[in-house]
């Protein structure tokens, strides 16, 4: 059985008084996409903020790769390959394509024996073009401003950004979010080419058909507690809906489980 | 196979680069683009048919004495509009620079005078000046940055607050207002010019040294390329270095315009913008430091009335308020259209207060076209999730 590329144990997060996240316990595997799903403040984006280094968990433990990982500040995450890309996406709207993907890791050069260095916009452009070829994703002008793209092609950018510095695990906040119907088809076409080249993905949403277009393995949260781990196959919109809205919870039943992977795991 | 390339088709997000664009959205986006430009050249017209009409042909605007008074004339709201252009497009405003460069002037003379009194060499006095007039500035930038980017203080405050400490300890340490007994010398530097030509009888062009011309042959002498000029091109070509060519220049446009981005990209954001502060101050040093050779004086009230002028310049010069967006040859063609409009407008014996009149209406023009432009590109804007 492969070793999950993401482990949390009994993870809690409070704000003030606030149980946003409670006692979670879920795994990623490597080359899936794991849909996360559940009603708006059931805790989904404060649970991948404590991955992602954004918060620090009040309890419990995060296993990253196999080792236990402390992420005091976001860029530790993003340093050790986990790459989330929020819904505002952070992309600076006024540079382009190119100065976005290498936006921080700027590439330069050298002169006068290092005493001055150059910003190396030829490469940098060549090596966005690259990256973003390997998505399948072609602009026809990579120099433009990042305002000037759609959603999706804006989207499209922060998944080559994240993919070009090697992330190992992809977390999406609510990607298709603000896009129209075709944009988000492409957003979720970008999802499976990214997951076809080794790349997990979870997918942070409340849109059903996404999850069953998309994932391989979905989790609900309801209060902040994760309430089951189905495969999609294996569920209906029916019932997804009732988890999400808190009618159905696998954990009250006293079937809670860890390292629940595949058919064998799921109760119903 | 045919299902593989129907899919990659699916994935290929295809640009659209701002489409929907009538002609009219098109000339107003190529017209934000080069109206300063444009500006610039019909102002110069404009003045070289009138001024020659309005004199009854004894007097012509373009003229070698004219075009150099107009470089000095820009220097310092240049060298302040330098530094506020790159703390403008990293998203904050620094007010405190007029009177930093009052006290970097003040603190010059200061410098230059003790120097040279206790016997360094006249051009070790002057680089004396110029080490303290930055080296002051400095530390009024640092303030203003740290309490910035730490204690998170609206930038509009916080240079506000400094300003008016900066005055008055500009004022104090003048012993009210102007610093004097300044070596003879310094006079040459702030005044000379790398060459002089001496039309007609008897003239020539001569390099460095002021040719020794009195009466009526000093009327026919012109400088040109002042050295103050010469300091402040040679300040121009960094800053376009730095703010176009470096990662410090991509930095601030990214703070500007994505802080977000900036900051999750890993970025150095307090640092960086503590490092804009410090760099627009040291402008103002700069610009202190000169003025202070220029008059052979230190003055504490020199830049107070500068400060607005180059904001002005820079926002004629298409640097956007919010941040983000701009260039140095912007906020260079904004002091030069500043400064031909005021000495074009004296030529022709037009009072003073229409200047301000005439400056306060292109600020007003120059924001309503980088709105428009905004217009035009602002529902892409608006398609980026909140
Ligand atoms: N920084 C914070 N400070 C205080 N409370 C917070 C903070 N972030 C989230 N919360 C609260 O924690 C709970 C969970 O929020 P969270 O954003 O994780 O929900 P979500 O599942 O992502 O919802 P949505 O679908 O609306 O994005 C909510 O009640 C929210 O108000
Ligand atoms: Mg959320």
């Amino acid at each position: 059985m492969t070793e999950p590329i993401l482990s949390i144990r009994g993870l809690t997060k409070r704000f003030g008084g606030l149980v946003a996240v409670n006692d979670v316990s879920w795994d990623v595997y490597p080359g899936e996409v794991v849909a996360l799903l559940g009603d708006n403040g059931a805790g989904k984006s404060t649970l991948i903020k404590c991955v992602s280094g954004v918060h620090p968990a009040d309890e419990g433990e995060i296993f990253f790769e196999g080792r236990p990982s402390h992420f005091l500040r976001p860029i530790d995450a993003r340093r050790q390959g986990i790459e989330t890309i929020y819904q505002d996406l952070a992309l600076a709207n006024n540079l382009d394509v190119g100065a976005n993907i290498f936006l921080g890791r700027e590439m330069k050069n050298s002169h006068l024996g290092g005493l001055v260095k150059t910003l190396n916009d030829a490469r940098m452009l060549e090596e966005s073009q690259s990256a973003l070829a390997s998505l399948e994703i072609h602009f026809p002008s990579l120099t433009q401003p990042i305002e000037s793209l759609s959603g999706g092609q804006r989207q499209a950018v922060a998944i080559a950004r994240a993919v070009y510095w090697d992330a190992k695990l992809m977390i999406m906040d609510e990607p298709t979010n603000n896009l129209g119907v075709p944009e988000q088809k492409k957003v979720l076409d970008l999802i499976r080419r990214l997951r076809d080249q080794g790349v997990p993905v979870i997918l942070i949403t409340h849109i059903l058909p996404d999850v069953f277009a998309v994932s391989d393995r979905l989790m609900v949260m309801h209060r902040g507690r994760k309430v089951t781990e189905k495969i999609p196959s294996q569920t209906s919109t029916e019932e997804l809906v009732q988890y999400m809205v808190g009618a159905r919870d696998d954990t009250s039943v006293g079937n809670v489980r860890e390292n629940s992977l595949g058919p064998s795991a799921d109760p119903s | 196979m045919a299902n593989r390339a129907s899919e990659t088709k699916a994935a290929t997000v295809t640009a659209d680069p701002y489409p929907a664009q009538t002609p009219a959205q098109r000339f107003v986006l190529v017209l934000s683009r080069v109206w300063a430009w444009v500006f610039l050249a019909l102002l110069i017209i404009i003045f070289v048919i009138a001024v020659p009409i309005s004199s009854g042909g004894s007097v012509n605007f373009v003229t070698l004495r004219n075009s150099q008074n107009i470089l000095v004339a820009i220097i310092p709201v240049l060298l302040l509009g330098l530094g506020q252009t790159f703390v403008i497009i990293g998203a904050g405003i620094d007010l405190s620079v007029g009177w930093v460069m009052s006290f970097a002037s003040v603190l010059s003379a200061l410098a230059i005078r003790a120097a040279f009194n206790s016997g360094v060499p006249l051009f070790f006095s002057a680089v004396a000046g110029l080490l303290a007039a930055v080296a002051g500035a400095s530390i009024v930038g640092l303030f203003n940055g740290v309490i910035i980017a730490k204690l998170k203080v609206p930038a509009f405050i916080v240079t506000l607050g400094s300003s008016f400490i900066v005055r008055g300890i500009a004022l104090l340490m003048s012993e009210n207002t102007t610093v004097i007994g300044l070596p003879r010398g310094i006079r040459s530097y702030g005044n000379d010019s790398l060459m002089y030509f001496i039309r007609g009888e008897g003239g020539g062009l001569y390099f460095i040294t002021r040719p020794e011309v009195s009466g009526e042959m000093l009327r026919r002498t012109d400088g040109i390329l002042p050295y103050p000029v010469l300091l402040t091109a040679f300040v121009v070509a960094i800053a376009v270095f730095v703010l176009h060519k470096t990662q410090f220049g991509r930095h601030t446009f990214a703070i500007g315009g994505g802080l977000e981005a900036a900051l999750r990209t890993g970025i150095p954001v307090p640092r960086h913008i503590i490092k804009l502060y410090v760099l627009s101050a040291s402008t103002a040093g700069i610009a202190g430091f000169l003025s202070t050779l220029r008059f052979t004086a230190g003055s504490a009230v020199i830049g107070d009335p500068l400060l607005l002028s180059s904001i002005a310049a820079v926002i004629i010069g298409g640097v956007s308020l919010f941040g983000g967006a701009g260039t140095v040859m912007g906020t260079v063609i904004g002091a030069l259209i500043i400064a031909v409009l005021t000495t074009g407008l004296v030529m022709l014996n037009v009072a003073a207060f229409w200047q301000f009149i005439v400056v306060g209406a292109v600020v007003i023009i120059a924001v309503l076209i980088d709105q428009s432009r905004d217009l035009i590109v602002g529902h892409y804007k608006s398609e980026q999730p909140p």
